[in-house]
C-alpha cells in the first residue's frame, strides 16, 4: 500500500482543468481521505499551461507533496512540464488526439494512451473528456465511477438527472477502456474512517468563514489575485446575516471604508495581496493613531510590484511588520494551516477591538487558493468579545465634555471607546496627534504621553501563542519557519528524525508582537539554525537575529521562484547543515 | 431637542476672515434646523484647513487622511444608516488626491452630504496651485501662471448622476445654510461646493471678487433645477460663478435602498454571533 497518492491533471487554461481537479479531489475527500491540492495557473483567462495537483493521504499533511503517481495530460505541454515528476511505477494517461504526441523515454513509467476526446464524443460531448480521464484513473486506483457520483450530482444535478448520468456514463467508458486495454494498478493509501465534521476548504474560504464567525459584518475590498475569493463568500453569506459588502474603487478606499465601518461599530475587514497592501500603508497608520480597530488580510503573492500575480511567496514580511510611516502598535498573525487561518481570522476581530489597533492576518497564495482537508472547525470556540466599550450608563454619569476617548491614564493604554449614536460619547477620531479628548495638538509632553499610551497596549501580549516547537530538548539543528511553509517543514523534520539527527522544528504563528520569549530558548540552545522561507533576502532570519541574536548560527533555505517548497529540496539543505554539525564535533 | 450650541465644539483656529468660519456656522445651523441630535451625526473630514472642521463641529467626527473623507463617510453611512453623515474637504483634498473617491461615491449614490470648501488654493501648505485654480493663476508652484485646466466639480457631479448639486458662498450664510439643509435632507449623494475665500494666500478669488461675479439662481424663478442640461448650460454661461441649488432630482434610490442585498436594519445592529443553524449552512458547502 502506498503512503500517499499524487495525481495531477494538466491542459490549456479554460479547458476545464480546475473542475476536473475539483471533482477528483472532493470525491476522494468524501471517501474519507485527507486531500491537499495545488493549482498551478497563470495570469491569463484562456490559453497557457495550467494544472491541478491532488495529494491523497491517510494522515493530515500540510502540503501537496513532492511525488506524482498519476499524470493526466490533455495536451503536449502537460507532458513536457510534468512528466519528470512521475515516480517509478507511475502512470501517464494522455489523450491520443494530441497531435504528434511526444512522450519521453522512461520504461519505469506506465504509458497509457487513451482516446479521451473520441470516447467523450461517443458519450455525447467532447467536454466530457475529463470524465473519461477520471474513469481511467478510477480503474488504476481501484475505485469505480460510483465513487464519484455524489460530487457529480451536486455539481450537475441542477441541470437534470440525465446530465449527471451522461457524465457517469463517460466516466464508465474511460474505466472500461482502461480495463480492456491495460492491467497495471496502483493501490490507494489506507482509507481513514469517514468523519462528517471534516471540511474540504481553501485558505481563502477559511478566512471568510473565520471572519463571519468572528462577527465581521462589513467587507470592503478591491479584487486582486489571490485574495478575491475572500469576497465571494461574503457576497454569498452577508445578506442573510445582516452584513454588507462594498466592492471599493481601489485598495485605499477599501481600507478607509473598513476603518470607517469599525469606527461606526461594525466589525469590518478588508482583504488584499501585496500590491494592494502597499496602497493601504497610510491608512494603517491612521488606524493606529486614531485607535480604530482594523482587520486586514494579506494573501501574499510574489513581488515586488505586481510581480508574479499567480505565484506564491512570503516576501511581504517586512511590509506587514514595519510598513507605514511613524510608529504604531500592531498585531501580525501568520497562520500555519487552514484551521489556524480560520481561528486566527476569527480572533483578529477580538484583538482589533480589545487593543483598538490594526491586526494583520498574513496568509499566502499557496494557503489561500488551494483546498485542504481539516478535521473540524468550531465557530463557538473563541467567544466574540468587544473589548473596552463604554456603556450608555457610564456616559450618562459623566459631565458634558468629560469623556476622554484618548485617556492617557487608561490601564494598559486601552481607553474606553464609544460609537456614533451614543449620547455624551462624542469624540473625533484623529489622524493628527491629539490630546486626551481628541483635539489636535503638538505639545511635546502630551505627544510623548499619547505615544506611550499607544505603545503600552501590546506589552506582554500573549493572546495568540507566538510559536510552537516539536523536537528533542536542546536539539542541535533547529528548523524555523512561519506561515504556510510549516506543513512541508514538518515532513522535513520527520525525515531527519528518522535519520537520527538531533533536530527540532520551530514554527512562528505571529510576528508582531515578536514572540521573542517563545523562540529565544530554542534559538539559544541550537547549534545550527536553518530558516526556510519563500523570499530572497531571508526576512524571517533577519528578524530572529534582531530580536534574539545568535547571528553566527543561522543558515537559510530561500526559495523565490514562485513555486512552493518541495520536501526533498529543503531536506537536502537540512542534511548538509546537519553534516556540517557532525564535522564540527569530530574536529 | 438639540440647540445650535450643542453643535459647537472646539474654537476654530482658522485665519481671521477665513471663509471656512461661515461654512462651519452654516453646517451647525443646518444640523440644528433639521432637528438632529449631535450623537446621530458624523462629520468626516480629510486633511488641510478644511479638514479641521470635524473638530469644530459638535457631532461625532473623523479627521481622516488627505483626500479620503469620502470612503470613510461611505462606510459610516453604510454601517449605520440611522446616522446623518457629512463628508467635508477642500478643493485640494477632494478634487486633487480624492477625486477618484468623489466620482465613485456619486456612482454609488451613497446617502451622504459632501461639502467642499473651495478656495482655489492650497492654504495650509502655504499657497500652491490647487485643482480648481483658474488657468493663469500665479502661485509659488506656478510662478508664470498655471496652464492646467481646472477641475469642474459641478459639471462633473451632474454628469456622473448626482441628484443634488449646489454651490454656496461664504459671504451668504443664509443661502449656504439652506443649501446644506437641503443636501442633508436629500436621499442620496449631495454635493455642495462652496466658494470659501482664503484671505491669506488667494488675492484673486476674494469676497469682493465673488460679490461682483456671483449669480444667484435661487432668486431666478425661471431657472429649472430639474433639467440636467439646462443646469450645465447655466453653469458654463456663468463660468461657474453662480450660487444656489443647481440641479435636483429624487429619481435615484440611495445605494443602501437600491441594492436589494443590502440589509434593511443597520449593519451595526446585526448579531455578531452565529447560531448553530447559520453555521451549519455556512460549512455545508465545504463537505
Amino acid at each position: 500500500m502506498s503512503k500517499d497518492l499524487g495525481w495531477k491533471v494538466g491542459g490549456a487554461q479554460g479547458e476545464g482543468i480546475e473542475s476536473t481537479g475539483d471533482i477528483f479531489a472532493l470525491s476522494l475527500f468524501r471517501l474519507g481521505y485527507y486531500v491537499s491540492t495545488y493549482r498551478h495557473f497563470m495570469s491569463l483567462i484562456k490559453g497557457g499551461h495550467t494544472n491541478g495537483k491532488v495529494r491523497v493521504t491517510t494522515e493530515n499533511k500540510g502540503h501537496h507533496g513532492d511525488d506524482l503517481h498519476i499524470l493526466l495530460a490533455f495536451d503536449q505541454e502537460t507532458i513536457n512540464f510534468n512528466f519528470h515528476e512521475l515516480v517509478d511505477g507511475g502512470f501517464l494517461i494522455y489523450d491520443t488526439s494530441i497531435k504528434n504526441v511526444e512522450v519521453p523515454e522512461n520504461d519505469k513509467v506506465n504509458i497509457v494512451p487513451v482516446p479521451l476526446t473520441d470516447i467523450a464524443k461517443e458519450a455525447g460531448s467532447t467536454i466530457m473528456k475529463n470524465m473519461v480521464s477520471i474513469g481511467a484513473t478510477a480503474a488504476i486506483i481501484g475505485l469505480t465511477p460510483d465513487d464519484f457520483r455524489s460530487v457529480l450530482t451536486d455539481r450537475f444535478g441542477s441541470k437534470g438527472d440525465d446530465v449527471v448520468e451522461s457524465n457517469i456514463q463517460a466516466m464508465q467508458k474511460g474505466y472500461d477502456y482502461y480495463k480492456a486495454n491495460f492491467s497495471n494498478h496502483i493501490e490507494l493509501p489506507a482509507r481513514p474512517a469517514l468523519r462528517p465534521e471534516r471540511l474540504f476548504i481553501s485558505g481563502n474560504e477559511a478566512t471568510s468563514i473565520g471572519a463571519i464567525a468572528g462577527g465581521a459584518r462589513f467587507l470592503s475590498q478591491y479584487p486582486i489575485t489571490p485574495a478575491t475569493e475572500v469576497m465571494y463568500q461574503m457576497v454569498k453569506n452577508f445578506p442573510k446575516l445582516g452584513g454588507a459588502v462594498v466592492q471599493a474603487e481601489d485598495e485605499i478606499a477599501a481600507v478607509m471604508m473598513a476603518i470607517g465601518a469599525n469606527y461606526t461599530g461594525a466589525r469590518a475587514l478588508t482583504a488584499t495581496s501585496g500590491p494592494g497592501f502597499s496602497l493601504m500603508m497610510e491608512a494603517l497608520g491612521l488606524s493606529g493613531i486614531s485607535e480604530t480597530p482594523l482587520v486586514i488580510i494579506d494573501v501574499m503573492r510574489a513581488g515586488p510590484s505586481t510581480g508574479l500575480p499567480t505565484k506564491t511567496e512570503q516576501s511581504d514580511l517586512y511590509t506587514i511588520m514595519y510598513g507605514s510611516h511613524g510608529e504604531i502598535p500592531r498585531i501580525v498573525l501568520t497562520p500555519r494551516n487552514v484551521e489556524e487561518v480560520f481561528y486566527f481570522t476569527k480572533e483578529a476581530f477580538n484583538l482589533a477591538e480589545k487593543y483598538q489597533c490594526p491586526v494583520i492576518v498574513a496568509t499566502d497564495l499557496f494557503m489561500g487558493m488551494n483546498k485542504w482537508t481539516v478535521e473540524s472547525l468550531d465557530f463557538d470556540k473563541l467567544q466574540n468579545n468587544r473589548g473596552n466599550f463604554a456603556s450608555q450608563e457610564y456616559l450618562d454619569s459623566l459631565e458634558k465634555g468629560e469623556y476622554k476617548r484618548f485617556d492617557v491614564t487608561a490601564e494598559n493604554g486601552i481607553s474606553v471607546r464609544t460609537i456614533p449614536g451614543m449620547k455624551n460619547g462624542r469624540f473625533v477620531a484623529m489622524g493628527n496627534e491629539s490630546d486626551e479628548v481628541g483635539v489636535e495638538m503638538e505639545e511635546a509632553e502630551l505627544r510623548v504621553k499619547q505615544m506611550d499610551k499607544r505603545a503600552k497596549k501590546l506589552v506582554g501580549f500573549d493572546d495568540i501563542v507566538g510559536a510552537s516547537y516539536v523536537g528533542a530538548e536542546n536539539a542541535e539543528l533547529l528548523l524555523v519557519d512561519f506561515g504556510s511553509t510549516s506543513g512541508i517543514q514538518r515532513e522535513v523534520y520527520e525525515a531527519l528524525v528518522e535519520e537520527g539527527v538531533s533536530v527540532g522544528h520551530l514554527s512562528l504563528a505571529r510576528v508582531l508582537p515578536f514572540p521573542t520569549a517563545d523562540v529565544a530558548p530554542y534559538i539559544n540552545a541550537a547549534k545550527k539554525i536553518l530558516v526556510t522561507e519563500l523570499n530572497s533576502t531571508g526576512q524571517l532570519a533577519q528578524q530572529l537575529k534582531q530580536f534574539v541574536g545568535g547571528h553566527e548560527k543561522f543558515e537559510s533555505f530561500l526559495k523565490y521562484s514562485g513555486d512552493p517548497l518541495l520536501v526533498r529540496e529543503v531536506l537536502a539543505k537540512a542534511k548538509d547543515v546537519a553534516a556540517s554539525l557532525k564535522k564540527e564535533v569530530t574536529l | 431637542m438639540a440647540t445650535l450650541a450643542d453643535f459647537r465644539a472646539e474654537k476654530p483656529n482658522w485665519c481671521p476672515g477665513c471663509g471656512d468660519f461661515t461654512v462651519l456656522a452654516a453646517l451647525q445651523k443646518a444640523a440644528a434646523n433639521i432637528g438632529l441630535e449631535p450623537e446621530d451625526m458624523v462629520t468626516v473630514s480629510g486633511v488641510g484647513c478644511s479638514g479641521k472642521i470635524s473638530q469644530y463641529m459638535g457631532s461625532y467626527g473623523f479627521h481622516s487622511l488627505h483626500g479620503r473623507s469620502i470612503p470613510v463617510a461611505t462606510a459610516v453611512k453604510l454601517s449605520n444608516t440611522d446616522l446623518t453623515v457629512v463628508a467635508a474637504g477642500g478643493d485640494g483634498d477632494g478634487y486633487g488626491i480624492g477625486i477618484g473617491h468623489f466620482i465613485h461615491a456619486l456612482r454609488r449614490n451613497i446617502d451622504i452630504t459632501y461639502i467642499v470648501m473651495d478656495n482655489h488654493i492650497y492654504g495650509l501648505t502655504t499657497g500652491q496651485t490647487s485643482p480648481t485654480s483658474d488657468k493663469g493663476t500665479k502661485t509659488k508652484t506656478a510662478p508664470d501662471g498655471s496652464t492646467d485646466e481646472p477641475v469642474h466639480p459641478l459639471q462633473m457631479a451632474i454628469m456622473a448622476g448626482c441628484g443634488y448639486v449646489a454651490q454656496g458662498y461664504s459671504g451668504n450664510l443664509k443661502q449656504l445654510t439652506e443649501l446644506i439643509e437641503g443636501g442633508m435632507k436629500h436621499k442620496g449623494f449631495s454635493l455642495i461646493n462652496i466658494y470659501s475665500p482664503c484671505v491669506t494666500f488667494n488675492k484673486v478669488n476674494t469676497y469682493d471678487f465673488y460679490k461682483q461675479t456671483l449669480v444667484n439662481v435661487d432668486e431666478d424663478p425661471s431657472y429649472d433645477k430639474t433639467d440636467r442640461f439646462a443646469a450645465i448650460k447655466k453653469i458654463e454661461e456663468c463660468d461657474e460663478h453662480l450660487t444656489g441649488l443647481l440641479y435636483h432630482s429624487t429619481e435615484k434610490l440611495p445605494y443602501h435602498e437600491a441594492n436589494s442585498n443590502f440589509p434593511s436594519t443597520p449593519v451595526v445592529k446585526a448579531d455578531i454571533n452565529l447560531d448553530q443553524e447559520n453555521w451549519g449552512k455556512l460549512i455545508a458547502q465545504f463537505k
